[in-house]
């Protein structure tokens, strides 16, 4: 087997093996040292003495084996001040797979959105804590306390090892959406020097939808979270050229999309609008089925476009996607009528000053013909910006109205 | 998000505090960077020697140049900074806001989003 391999087969083992330790005793935070201390056992063993038979077994025995460890010496140190009876840990080893369980934990409500983040990563995604703070640009130390505290957090609330229900099982399966779409969007956005560590973000963002999706294949909007991602991933090497310059929607080389994971996410997006109920992910999976769909940018269906963010607008109204229906607009009725749309943001303090609507209104500007108005907003939009990339994107744009005829 | 908040001091308006004031900033500060620690937001802090005792180096002709400090002629000056990793611009306001400069008036204490970052981070 391969280093990648082992490392693949590790990944998928630990949210079952730490949900099987969860499920029988307990201790969230006890039970995630032990298991990434057996998977670390793992990382040695298995490579130079071959996988085990079982090695979901393996992992589980050699983990609680580990737990007891743990319960013995906390057991003694608290027996010193008070006699209480010893637990008794049962040996067997129950065979059903508890990550979904494991996910809505990481995803628990008291902790902060980074927190989750980094919480299911190492838990359910089998990350090492040093692996997680690369990704993210921290020092280890910063984001083991960050996983601790998490940890704590948990254990504070008083959770228990189970499926919440109800609406409160709804409301929780949709912070996990977003925590496993804010783990893909950390991947996606190119940042200088980091690309490889991002790209894997990506990756795992799209293995734990995945697995949710084989959890709850009826879940629309689990299905369409996982089509969003395999369509936005699959244009992930036309983005920026290989200096690491952004390059638009309309410019890229439709060519390179990668048709594979194109086609796996069209037939997810037809399955997903094939349900009886509809949601933001499911629409916005659409959206990025119609770009898909279109084989050159002068043959995307703009309507269909502008149609679906309308939709959107109504059951998720949000500026971002006025900003976005601006766009689609502005292609099917003319560039006025995009900017006509986009005064109706200008009275929403934090767009106002938002970079995004600096660099749509100079986009607009531009194709009105206004060039020294597109100069002044891609100016501000470049300043607006925390993205390098996009910061060098937006000057250069700028530069051009200047040398087109007529500035 | 990553951001530096910059201490802003005037040494002015530190030598015109009294001891028990500055020893209350400096446990201000220690109580602020436990915390940071604690919660995994702090990426690091340095705090800088008087600006009396900088030096500024120019480059002229090829041939460096160096003058004592400081560069700026201001009363207020670079003290130090932490930088962080929180969740969003609101949550770096409120950790600034913690700290005690920003509750002494003279003292400026300012929140910027990092852009880019580069080197080892296992300090």
């Amino acid at each position: 087997m391969t280093a990648r391999g082992f490392e693949d087969l590790l990944r998928e083992l630990t949210p079952q093996v730490l949900g099987t330790l969860v499920a029988r005793y307990g201790r969230f935070e006890g039970c995630e040292d032990a298991v990434q201390e057996a998977v670390l056992a793992a990382t040695v063993q298995w490579p130079a003495e071959g996988v085990p038979g079982n090695p979901r077994g393996w992992l589980v025995t050699v983990a609680s084996r580990r737990l007891i460890d743990q319960l013995r010496s906390d057991h003694a140190r608290r027996e010193r001040e008070s006699a209480t009876a010893v637990e008794v840990v049962p040996e067997d080893v129950p065979d059903t797979d508890d990550t979904l369980v494991l996910l809505f934990l990481c995803c628990h409500p008291a902790l902060t959105a980074a927190s989750q983040t980094a919480l299911t990563l190492r838990a359910v995604g089998g990350l090492t804590t040093a692996e997680i703070a690369r990704a993210f640009l921290v020092p280890e130390a910063t984001m083991a306390a960050r996983i601790s505290r998490a940890k704590q957090r948990i254990k504070a609330a008083g959770s228990s090892f189970a499926l919440p229900e109800g609406a409160e099982r709804e409301e929780r399966l949709r912070v996990v959406l977003h925590v496993l779409y804010l783990i893909f969007n950390e991947g996606y956005t190119a940042s200088s020097g980091t690309e490889l560590h991002r790209a894997d973000l990506a990756h795992e963002a799209i293995r734990l939808a995945r697995m949710v999706h084989a959890q709850l294949p009826e879940d629309g909007e689990v299905t369409g979270l996982l089509a969003l991602m395999l369509l936005t991933h699959a244009r992930r090497e036309t983005r920026t050229t290989t200096a690491g310059d952004l390059v638009p929607l309309d410019e890229q080389d439709r060519k390179h999309w990668d048709r594979a994971l194109i086609d796996e996410g069209l037939g997810l997006v037809k399955e997903s609008l094939a349900g009886r109920t509809l949601g933001p992910y499911q629409l916005q999976s659409a959206i990025a089925a119609t770009h898909a769909d279109a084989a050159t940018a002068e043959e995307t269906d703009w309507r269909q476009v502008h149609a679906l963010y309308l939709i959107l607008e109504r059951i998720a109204p949000n500026p971002m996607v006025t900003l976005n229906r601006a766009i689609a607009l502005a292609e099917t009725e003319g560039p006025a009528a995009g900017l006509a749309l986009l005064t109706t943001l200008d009275g929403d303090e934090r767009m106002a000053r938002h970079h995004r609507l600096l660099s749509v209104r100079a986009h607009l500007l531009e194709q009105t013909g206004d060039t020294a108005g597109a100069y002044e907003h891609y100016r501000r939009a470049a300043k607006a910006t925390a993205s390098l990339a996009e910061q060098r994107y937006l000057e250069a744009r700028a530069s051009r109205t200047r040398q087109a005829p007529g500035a | 998000m990553k951001f530096l908040i910059s201490l802003h001091i005037n040494p002015a308006v530190i030598d015109a505090l009294t001891d028990e004031e500055r020893a209350a900033i400096g446990a201000g500060h220690g109580t602020f960077i436990e915390a940071l620690k604690a919660s995994g937001e702090l990426i690091g802090t340095q705090a800088l020697v008087d600006p009396s005792q900088a030096a500024v180096v120019t480059v002229r002709n090829g041939q460096p140049v160096v003058t004592d400090g400081p560069f700026l002629e201001s009363k207020e000056f670079l003290g130090g900074y932490y930088l962080i990793d929180c969740e969003n611009k609101e949550r770096a306001i409120e950790l600034a806001g913690r700290i005690p400069d920003a509750a002494i008036e003279g003292l400026g204490v300012e929140v910027r989003q990092v852009m880019f970052s580069d080197g080892q981070l296992e300090a």
